[in-house]
């Protein structure tokens, strides 16, 4: 059964409990949060000692606020009176509760007990119940972030949902370094009534996102867990990325095939047969969801390298190489189209390696051919960058502006950026991905291609290998979902 | 507890369900295999004689497996020698004779009770050296032929289904078929806990399992009923 988490994701109004104007208390950082984040509902905080808090009025009790303004509580209080909280936000209209409180199953034997009494309250009341001891919830279409630690991060289509808070946290940290955005992010805490599946089967039907990307480390009922991930993944991709996936566990089997089982082969036969994107780490995942989400499934494995100069073009050959991706040869037509934009010296291959010799349009022309070549399923350009990179040595050196150094800075970076922007219009148009990568992605974020990638929304890569692996997970599901007709 | 069929059982189980096994016939004495070798054109020679039972759980360390028996005097031999082996504490036993059947490549498939998972089918690279290589796919009972297929792709080892030293390439279509049918005696037979085809041999690029050993849950109340 899915759950109608529309009040947790853009509520109309918030109570937060335990507002105090200790300004390390997690009430008060929630609040702090929620308006910087420029949250636009009601906001009730409801505290022990009533006055001012942020310049917001703080009631002394949930009775105060009026009824029906708000829909969601996010609760900072301690466990024991949280009963009582949950029971008075019913009756002023709340649907939906984000506990950030912890003192649950995580606390031993009380803790438990007082878990299954907020599991049996949310069913009585008919409230999705988030938590316990979670971090918070972000939703960019509300401007909201209520959560007891930082980011925010930029609008985006990636929806998150954690089993760790601090991985929900990564993911917005990469979001706002990247510039690919986030929709909803949820931390799952103990998970105690809503749960993963929950979550991203809410995400499924969610207009505002595109990709749903998941951080797990335990699963419960992992056979009701496939068949309700399978059926999202139908619909929209999921990335998944699972902690403790070194876990062999040692298990008792008498069969060979038994002995042969360890947790993560089978998590993993499951995620394929199941259409999940299992990736291998935290920034893979990232990676891998901020390219399903800006950019078109590719039809099929045939790639185009693009580079300015130089061995990045036999990396990402190399990268290749344990992926079913592969560098094609070039077909004739797109042969010649080529050798007519570059000079001799050009690679005469794939990977087509410029080798300096494009002028003023060659990368954005030679971009436009390959990616709208009915043989070619992708496109990775290399070399992004460089030429603001030049600039950026001359701008920042003694000789700048003079010698004619400001009007080639200015064609430079006009130049790269154009190069960004040009390969984020040409992947719309052709609907085959056209992806980016450079270390200067990360090694000088500030360069006007990354920078203008990033201005796009469109992620960067920060190597060959990044963007094959990213582009390689892609393939993978748009594989997947070729095979059943999807 | 779970209770580990015979192979001639766990042979007769999968094969009902179609996963290819090599050539078979099984008897309660010498005389009943003869006339099941007499009635079954399929037996060519040479053979291989076991004893089967349920409480026999290490056939060959107890020397209870002969193997490149070339003629019926031979096969006659070993089948009295095996009965004669037969102790008090191995309950009923009965006699296993098949096809001795030759192939470069193995590969290694079963069926496995995963704790969080359920039910489970595995393939893998084979032969003595699986528990080092670890080549192992799997998926969730019951799957589909395009599952099946995917796994076959899973594998790392995609050489080894290649064609092979003037062996041709494995027959996709025929290990997609053995893959579905093992997972359906998952799916459908009562009880399965695990199975293992140990080795699964190519054969002219196709899987024929030589070994098989199914182990069930006789609590399960169909199973019971049998």
């Amino acid at each position: 059964m899915s759950h109608d988490l529309s009040a947790l994701f853009d509520p109309r109004g918030i109570i937060i409990t335990g507002v105090s104007n200790h300004p390390g208390k997690f009430g008060f950082v929630t609040l702090h949060n929620l308006l910087v984040s420029g949250y636009e509902g009601g906001i009730f905080p409801v505290g022990r000692e009533p006055g001012e808090v942020l310049g917001r009025e703080v009631h002394g009790s949930i009775d105060d606020v009026p009824a029906g303004a708000a829909d969601m509580i996010f609760i900072c209080t301690p466990q024991a009176i949280n009963e009582e909280l949950l029971r008075a936000a019913a009756a002023k209209g709340v649907t939906a509760a984000f506990v950030a409180a912890a003192g649950y199953r995580e606390a031993g034997p009380d803790g438990v007990e007082a878990e299954r009494r907020l599991v049996a309250l949310a069913d009585e009341l008919g409230i999705a119940v988030a938590g316990p001891n979670g971090q918070g919830v972000v939703s960019t279409p509300s401007k909201m972030c209520a959560q007891i630690v930082a980011p925010y991060a930029p609008a985006g289509r990636i929806a998150v949902a954690s089993q760790s808070g601090n991985f929900v946290s990564s993911f917005l940290n990469l979001a706002r370094h990247t510039g690919v955005g986030i929709s909803r992010a949820v931390a799952a805490g103990n998970a105690a009534v809503l749960g993963i599946a929950d979550y991203v089967e809410w995400f499924a039907d969610d207009p505002e996102t595109s990709v749903c990307l998941v951080y797990m480390e335990s699963v419960d009922d992992g056979r009701a867990m496939f068949d309700r991930l399978r059926a999202v993944a139908a619909r929209k991709p999921v990335v998944v990325v699972k902690g403790g996936a070194s876990d062999d566990g040692a298990r008792a089997a008498a069969s060979h095939t038994g002995a042969l089982a360890s947790d993560d082969a089978v998590f993993d036969g499951m995620c394929r047969q199941a259409g999940l994107i299992r990736a291998r780490d935290v920034e893979e995942a990232f990676e891998a969801a901020a390219t399903l989400a800006t950019q078109p499934l590719p039809g099929g494995d045939r790639v185009v390298v693009v580079t300015t100069v130089g061995g990045w073009g036999v990396a990402a050959v190399d990268a290749m190489s344990d992926t079913r991706l592969t560098a094609t040869p070039l077909p004739d037509d797109l042969y010649a189209a080529i050798d007519e934009k570059l000079p001799p010296r050009w690679s005469k291959n794939n990977p087509i390696d410029m080798a300096g010799g494009e002028t003023r349009d060659t990368v954005p022309e030679i971009l436009e051919v390959a990616a709208a070549h009915p043989d070619v399923d992708a496109v990775l350009f290399l070399g992004l960058g460089i030429q603001s990179n030049t600039a950026a040595m001359m701008r920042e050196g003694e000789f700048y502006p003079d010698h004619g150094l400001e009007r080639i800075v200015d064609f430079h970076e006009r130049q790269d950026a154009r190069y960004a922007e040009a390969a984020a219009e040409i992947s719309e148009r052709t609907g085959t991905p056209v992806l980016l990568a450079t270390e200067l992605a990360t090694a000088r974020p500030d360069n006007a291609g990354p920078a203008a990638a990033r201005a796009a929304g469109r992620l960067c890569h920060s190597s060959a290998g990044r963007a094959i692996r990213s582009l390689a997970l892609m393939g993978r599901y748009a594989q997947w979902r070729r095979a059943r007709g999807l | 507890m779970t209770t580990t069929l015979s192979e001639a059982e766990s042979r007769r189980v999968v094969a009902r369900h179609g996963v290819p096994v090599s050539p078979f016939v099984t008897g309660a004495t010498t005389d009943e295999v003869f006339a099941a070798i007499e009635a079954d054109p399929t037996i060519e020679f040479p053979v291989v004689a076991k004893l089967c039972g349920r409480a026999i759980a290490h056939k060959t360390e107890r020397g209870l497996v002969r193997l490149r028996l070339t003629d019926h005097e031979a096969l006659r031999a070993a089948c009295d020698e095996l009965l004669a082996a037969a102790r008090a504490d191995d309950g009923p036993v009965e006699l296993l004779v098949s096809s001795m059947i030759a192939g470069n490549r193995e590969l290694i498939a079963g069926l496995n009770d995963d704790p969080q998972f359920g039910l489970t089918v595995m393939l893998g690279v084979g032969g003595i050296l699986a528990e080092a290589i670890r080549d192992v796919v799997f998926r969730l009972v019951p799957i589909t032929e395009i599952d099946a297929a995917e796994m076959i792709d899973d594998l790392a080892t995609q050489r080894l289904l290649g064609e092979f030293r003037a062996e041709p390439a494995v027959d996709r279509a025929a290990l997609v078929d053995a893959i579905v049918a093992l997972a359906r005696v998952g799916e459908l037979e009562p009880g399965v806990r695990s199975a293992d085809l140990n080795p699964l041999i190519l054969v002219d690029g196709r899987p024929v399992a030589v070994d098989a050993l199914l182990e069930i849950d006789p609590t399960d109340d169909a199973e019971a009923a049998r």
